[in-house]
C-alpha cells in the first residue's frame, strides 16, 4: 500500500510535468527555441488564479479561467514582443532572451505580490480513501492525472486533424516550405506559445494545488524538470513529452521516498544522463542522422 | 602574414587592458577612493571574469552550449577550500595556500571535467546543454551532502545521503574542525583570496587560452566548431580535441572557483545553482562569443551593474532582466540591424 500512495503521487507530480512539458516541446517543435520563460509562465498563471480566489472570490473552476486568459495574452505579447524580432537570430542570442524574460517575470512578480510565500488555497479539496483507509488519493491528483491524459489526447487529435494543428506540424519541419504552401507561419507560432501558455497556466494550477505555496520562483525548478522531462521523451514529440513527464515524476517520488530526499533530483537527472546516453534522442524522439 | 600580426596585436592588448585595470584600481584601492562594498566587489568580479573567459572556451570556441559551468566552478571553490583548510597549520603563507588551493581546485574540476566529458561531447547540440544541465545540478546535492573535517590524522569526509548525519559523526580528534558542513556549506573559511591573486588568474587564465586559440590544437577545435563533418574528414580527432578545450575549460572554471570560495567566510553548495552557470553564459553571449576581451568587458560590466542599480532599489533586477532583452534585440534583430546600418556614416562602409 505505501509503494502504491507514492506511485500515485509521483503520477500526480508527473502529470503536472507532462503538462508543462507538453507546452516545452511544442514550442521546442517549432520555434526550435528553448523557452526559458515558460516555468514563470506557470508561476502567473498560479499567481492570477490564486487572485481571482483570494481577492475577487471567484471559484475555483472560473479561476482557471482566469489563469489562462491572462497567461494566453502573455504569451502571445512576449512572442511577440522579445522572440519575433530574433526569428533569424542564432540560437544562443534567443535562448538569451528568453532568460531575460523568465528574470523579468520573476521580478514583476516579485515586486507585485513581494519575496513571502503565499499559501495557496487549493482549487478543490477531499481526498479519496479506498481499502478500508489504507489508500488516501487525494481528489486534485485525479484532477490532475485526468486533465493530463485529455490534454494530451486533445493536443494530439489537433495537430493530427485541425488544420491549424497540420500548419504547426508543416512549420516545426520546414518552415520555408510551409510558407511557400500559403501557411502563415508566424500567425503559426504565436498560436503555439498560446496554447503552451495556456498550458502552463493549467500546470500552475494544479501544480500549487498539490504543493501549496506560491512565490516568485515557484516555477523554475518545475520548469527545469518539465524541460528535462521534455527531452528524455524526446524533444518536439506529444506522445515523448507525455511518458517523459510521467516517468520523470515517478522517478523522482520513488527515489524520494526509498533512495534519499537530498538526491532525489540527482537520481533524475541521472536517469536522464543514461537515457539520453543509450537513446541520443530521447525515448520517443526520432534519431535523424547528419548527412554530408 | 598581416593576418596573424593583427592577431597577435589583438592579444596583447587584452593583456594590457587587464594590467591597466588592475594597476589603477590597485591605485585607487590605496588612495582610498573605493568603498566597502565597491571593495567586496573585486574579487568576485575576478572569479566571474575567469568564469566567463573559460565558458567562451566551450561556448564560444568549441561551439557547445553549457549549462552547467558552475559545477565545476563548485568543485573547485570546495576543493580549494578544503586544501588551503587543511594546510593553514603547515603553510603560513597565505599566499602560497592560496595557489595551492587554487591549482588543487583546477586539477579536481580538471579530472571531473574530464569524466563528465566522456557522456557528454558524444551528444549534440541542445542534448549536450541539457546534460551539462543535469551534471551541474547533480554536483550541487552532492556537494549539498558533503561534510569534511580535518584533525591530525588527516581529513575525514562523509557523505550524508539521508540526511541523519552532522559534523559530529566525523569523529574529530581534539583540535580538529569541521571545514564543510552538509548544507550549511563551507563555514569558518580563513579568507584568503585577494585582489592580486585574482588579477594573477585572470592573467595566467589568458595565456592558456589566447594560447590555446592561436596553436595547432586551437584551429582544429575552431574547424570542429565550424564544420564537424569536414573536420573529421580532414583527419582531426573530434573527440581528443572536444576534450582537450572542454576540460581546459573545466579545469580554469575550478581555479576560478576556489579564489571565489576562499573569499567568502561561508559559502554554501546551492549558491553554484543553475542561476550561476546562466549568469555566465549571459556574459559570455553578451560580450561575444569567442571573444575573450569581450567576456571580460562583459563580465565586469555585468557584474557591477545591479550594484550600479542600487538606486533603484527594488526594480533593480527588472532593470537589469530589462536591460538584457533589450541588449539582445539591439544587437540580434534584423529591423535594429538595419536601423544601425543607416546611422552609420557613409565613409564607413567604404572600408569594407
Amino acid at each position: 500500500m505505501e509503494f502504491l500512495s507514492y506511485l500515485i503521487s509521483g503520477i500526480s507530480l508527473g502529470s503536472v510535468y507532462a503538462i508543462i512539458a507538453l507546452g516545452y516541446t511544442m514550442v521546442y517543435g517549432i520555434a526550435k527555441m528553448l523557452n526559458f520563460a515558460h516555468g514563470d509562465v506557470i508561476m502567473v498563471g498560479g499567481y492570477m488564479s490564486f487572485c481571482a480566489m483570494s481577492y475577487l472570490h471567484l471559484p475555483g473552476w472560473v479561476s482557471v479561467l482566469v489563469g489562462m486568459v491572462v497567461c494566453t495574452l502573455l504569451g502571445i505579447i512576449i512572442e511577440a514582443l522579445a522572440y519575433k524580432p530574433l526569428r533569424s537570430a542564432p540560437s544562443l542570442a534567443v535562448l538569451i532572451t528568453a532568460i531575460g524574460v523568465s528574470y523579468l517575470l520573476q521580478n514583476s512578480a516579485l515586486l507585485i505580490w513581494g519575496a513571502n510565500p503565499m499559501s495557496y488555497p487549493p482549487v478543490i479539496s477531499g481526498t479519496l480513501h479506498l481499502f478500508d483507509g489504507q489508500l488516501s488519493i487525494s481528489y486534485v491528483s485525479i484532477i490532475t492525472v485526468t486533465a493530463c491524459v485529455l490534454i494530451m489526447l486533445g493536443l494530439t487529435a489537433f495537430t493530427s486533424k485541425t488544420k491549424m494543428g497540420k500548419a504547426m506540424r508543416a512549420c516545426s519541419e520546414d518552415k520555408g516550405a510551409a510558407q511557400l504552401m500559403g501557411i502563415n507561419v508566424n500567425r503559426t507560432i504565436s498560436l503555439t506559445f498560446a496554447i503552451g501558455s495556456a498550458l502552463a497556466a493549467i500546470a500552475g494550477v494544479l501544480l500549487c494545488s498539490s504543493y501549496p505555496t506560491l512565490m516568485p520562483t515557484t516555477g523554475s525548478m518545475p520548469g527545469i524538470k518539465a524541460f528535462t522531462a521534455a527531452v528524455f521523451g524526446g524533444i518536439g514529440s506529444i506522445p515523448g513529452a507525455f511518458l517523459g513527464g510521467l516517468l520523470l515524476g515517478i522517478i523522482e517520488s520513488l527515489a524520494k521516498a526509498y533512495i534519499s530526499t537530498q538526491l532525489s533530483n540527482s537520481i533524475v537527472f541521472a536517469v536522464l544522463i543514461v537515457v539520453l546516453l543509450v537513446r541520443p534522442a530521447g525515448l520517443l524522439g526520432k534519431y535523424v542522422p547528419e548527412k554530408v | 602574414m598581416k593576418m596573424k600580426k593583427k592577431i597577435a596585436w589583438s592579444d596583447y592588448m587584452t593583456y594590457i587592458g587587464v594590467t591597466i585595470a588592475f594597476v589603477i584600481v590597485s591605485f585607487l584601492k590605496k588612495g582610498g577612493a573605493l568603498n566597502r562594498s565597491q571593495l567586496g566587489l573585486l574579487v568576485p568580479i575576478c572569479a566571474y571574469i575567469t568564469m566567463a573567459i573559460s565558458l567562451n572556451l566551450t561556448v564560444g570556441i568549441l561551439g557547445e552550449l553549457s549549462l552547467g559551468h558552475a559545477g565545476f566552478m563548485s568543485i573547485g571553490a570546495f576543493s580549494g577550500i578544503i586544501a588551503a583548510m587543511s594546510l593553514v597549520n603547515v603553510i603560513p603563507y597565505d599566499g602560497v595556500r592560496m595557489a595551492i588551493a587554487m591549482v588543487v581546485g583546477a586539477v579536481m574540476a580538471g579530472i571531473f571535467g574530464f569524466f563528465i566529458g566522456i557522456p557528454v561531447l558524444r551528444l549534440r547540440g541542445d542534448y549536450l546543454a541539457i546534460v551539462t544541465l543535469a551534471f551541474g545540478e547533480i554536483i550541487k546535492e552532492i556537494l549539498t551532502c558533503l561534510i569534511v573535517g580535518v584533525d591530525a590524522e588527516g581529513l575525514h569526509i562523509l557523505i550524508n545521503i539521508d540526511g541523519s548525519k552532522t559534523a559530529s559523526d566525523l569523529n574529530l580528534l581534539e583540535g580538529g574542525k569541521a571545514i564543510i558542513k552538509g548544507a550549511q556549506g563551507a563555514v569558518g573559511t580563513k579568507t584568503i583570496a585577494s585582489f592580486t591573486a585574482g588579477y594573477i588568474l585572470i592573467m595566467i587564465s589568458l595565456i592558456i587560452i589566447l594560447n590555446l586559440i592561436r596553436s595547432r590544437s586551437g584551429r582544429a577545435i575552431m574547424a570542429i566548431r565550424d564544420n564537424r563533418i569536414a573536420a573529421e574528414s580532414v583527419g582531426i580527432e573530434i573527440t581528443k580535441y572536444k576534450m582537450m578545450a572542454f576540460v581546459t575549460s573545466a579545469a580554469i572554471a575550478g581555479a576560478a572557483g576556489a579564489l571565489y570560495g576562499l573569499n567568502y567566510s561561508s559559502l554554501a553548495a546551492a549558491k553554484f545553482d543553475f542561476n550561476t552557470s546562466i549568469l555566465v553564459l549571459v556574459f559570455v553571449v553578451l560580450g561575444g562569443l569567442g571573444n575573450i576581451w569581450g567576456s571580460i568587458v562583459a563580465a565586469t560590466v555585468l557584474y557591477i551593474l545591479p550594484e550600479a542599480l542600487r538606486s533603484f532599489a527594488d526594480y533593480r533586477m527588472l532593470m537589469y532582466a530589462i536591460v538584457l532583452i533589450v541588449v539582445m534585440l539591439a544587437t540580434n534583430s534584423s529591423k535594429a540591424k538595419d536601423l544601425l546600418d543607416k546611422l552609420k556614416p557613409a565613409g564607413k562602409e567604404e572600408e569594407q
